[in-house]
């Protein structure tokens, strides 16, 4: 595929569940290289749109492009694995396809959690399991990362780190990144491109031209921004990034 | 010693269904369909009620029924009803429907409690091989199917995004619940027949660190207590399907205290 076609485009997206109206008129586009972020408040539909980027999901109007070959790597919002299903890490990434062992080690390499195959899923902590999810969705060498809140249940240094690691990510292996986050002042930073969804698209741009627009402060009120500002600063600044990396980069 | 044909059919009978139902059973425990699979074994019986109605073969009555009420419960699912009270409706309402069911059918007095709890030591040379053909053809399709069954059961969301699609693995795995109930009936009757697919599978748990490993350890464990119960209801002179059904509650408990004995050791 050429580089300036986009991976994906979307145009009058409308999603309808039952009689209500998850989505509509919604166009969008993500390019090579891209990290996108979508925010948006509970209930607005972020998930049902990357469901129907997917193909999760049947669109009631509207059409979406894929580019020919495109390969996404899928990483959900929260995984509930029952405690009765008895799986590896090794194993759980060798579904639905066997992987060759040297790959799931360099998966779980670049993910930040080697050494984790021959553990149980059942014994991961929030933060292990959220990039085993990573390794797994790399397996697939995407183009594009579809991240859908993958960091719930991680607290705030977790999943800083787990966003700068996403962000580096993209600079080594050149793919794309959409993501769906409620931790603005944490996502907005690495991203090149924020959408503020409620339904349809309320807003978009630069993560600056986003936090200053009316209609998302509407939505979220001023009080993020001076975290943003803060956050922001700090970031360029590279003073306490080493801190937060996981070791193993 | 020689076996008695009979003994030998049972035998025969029971290891067939117990080869079937066990990885099926794993799926159960994982997806937490316990109920569901009681609801089918239940219908079964008004699947019993029209094949002698209507005189067509029990097998092909039951699987019909239980095939319906299976796909039924599947499309109810989240209307506005809580599955379980779903289930409970209809598992029960078809159990109930059956029974009275039959005492309509004219010209029939039958033992309702071989149908209820088996008649295992009555199966005909014919019966063993449909149970046979039955067992070849749910663990075929288990196999054929496994890795997208399992991908759909840790995560729709993740099969979907590999090109696997969930509702179609669950209409599979429906499907070969309702032939494991239809093939049951005659070994452990309408109402034991979950047992059979949940309590093995319970007892391979604490011993599996892989899905496969644990399938495997509950078709060993559910052979041993077909074996076992067989064994031990020639010797005590009890009904057949409920002592299979004790011998596998005890593997069950023995199994999980010995794992709740193990875990509470000093780390190795």
């Amino acid at each position: 595929m050429s580089p300036d076609t986009p991976l994906i485009d979307c145009h009058g997206l409308d999603v309808r569940y039952g009689g209500t109206r998850a989505l509509h008129g919604i166009d969008f586009h993500i390019d090579r290289g891209e990290i996108v972020t979508i925010v948006g408040p509970n209930g607005s539909g972020k998930s049902t749109f990357l469901r129907a980027l997917i193909g999760a999901v049947p669109l009631s109007g509207g059409e979406i492009r894929h580019a020919p070959g495109l390969r996404i790597g899928y990483v959900p919002q929260r995984l509930q694995i029952d405690p009765t299903l008895p799986i590896t890490v090794a194993r759980f990434l060798c579904l639905p396809d066997a992987v060759p062992r040297a790959r799931i080690a360099s998966a779980l390499d670049t993910a930040g959690v080697p050494d984790l195959s021959h553990r149980q899923m059942a014994a991961l902590s929030g933060g292990q399991f959220q990039r085993v999810l990573l390794a797994r969705a790399l397996l697939s060498d995407p183009d594009l990362l579809i991240l859908d809140e993958a960091t719930q249940g991680l607290d705030q240094p977790g999943s800083a780190a787990f966003y700068r690691q996403i962000e580096g990510l993209r600079d080594d292996l050149g793919c794309a990144v959409l993501m769906v986050s409620h931790e603005l002042h944490v996502v907005m930073s690495a991203s090149d491109r924020v959408i503020c969804l409620n339904g349809h698209v309320c807003c978009e741009g630069t993560p600056e031209t986003v936090s200053a627009a009316p209609a998302y402060q509407a939505l979220f009120g001023t009080g993020t921004q001076g975290a943003l500002a803060l956050y922001r600063h700090e970031h360029h600044g590279h003073s306490h990034d080493d801190i937060d990396r996981p070791a193993a980069e | 010693m020689t076996l008695d044909p009979f003994l030998m059919r049972a035998i025969l009978a029971g290891l067939g269904v117990a080869l079937a139902a066990a990885p099926l059973g794993c799926f159960v425990v994982w997806r937490r369909m316990a109920y569901f699979g009681d609801a089918t074994a239940h219908a079964a019986m008004l699947g019993i009620a029209l094949s002698l109605a209507l005189s067509v073969p029990l097998l092909a009555g039951t699987l019909a029924v239980a095939l319906t009420m299976a796909l039924a419960v599947s499309r109810l699912s989240g209307r506005g009803i809580a599955v379980d009270t779903l289930l409970g409706v209809m598992s029960h309402s078809a159990l109930a429907f059956g029974i009275v069911a039959i005492a309509f059918v004219p010209g029939v007095r039958l033992d309702l409690s071989a149908y209820l709890f088996g008649d295992i030591l009555a199966v005909r040379w014919v019966d063993v091989a449909l149970i046979w053909l039955g067992a070849a053809s749910v663990s075929a399709l288990v196999a054929w199917r496994w890795s997208a069954l399992l991908t759909a059961t840790l995560s729709p969301e993740l099969a979907q995004a590999s090109g696997i699609r969930p509702e179609r693995e669950r209409l599979i795995l429906t499907v070969a619940l309702a032939l494991v109930v239809a093939l049951a009936i005659k070994v452990v009757g309408v109402l034991l027949i979950a047992a059979l697919l949940i309590i093995p599978a319970a007892a391979a748990r604490p011993m599996a660190r892989t899905p496969e490993g644990m399938a495997a350890i509950a078709t060993a464990l559910a052979a041993a207590s077909v074996l076992a119960g067989i064994a031990l209801s020639f010797a005590a002179d009890t009904p057949t399907g409920p002592t299979i059904v004790c011998a596998a509650a005890l593997v069950f408990v023995l199994s999980n205290s010995a794992a709740a004995l193990l875990s509470r050791a000093p780390p190795r």
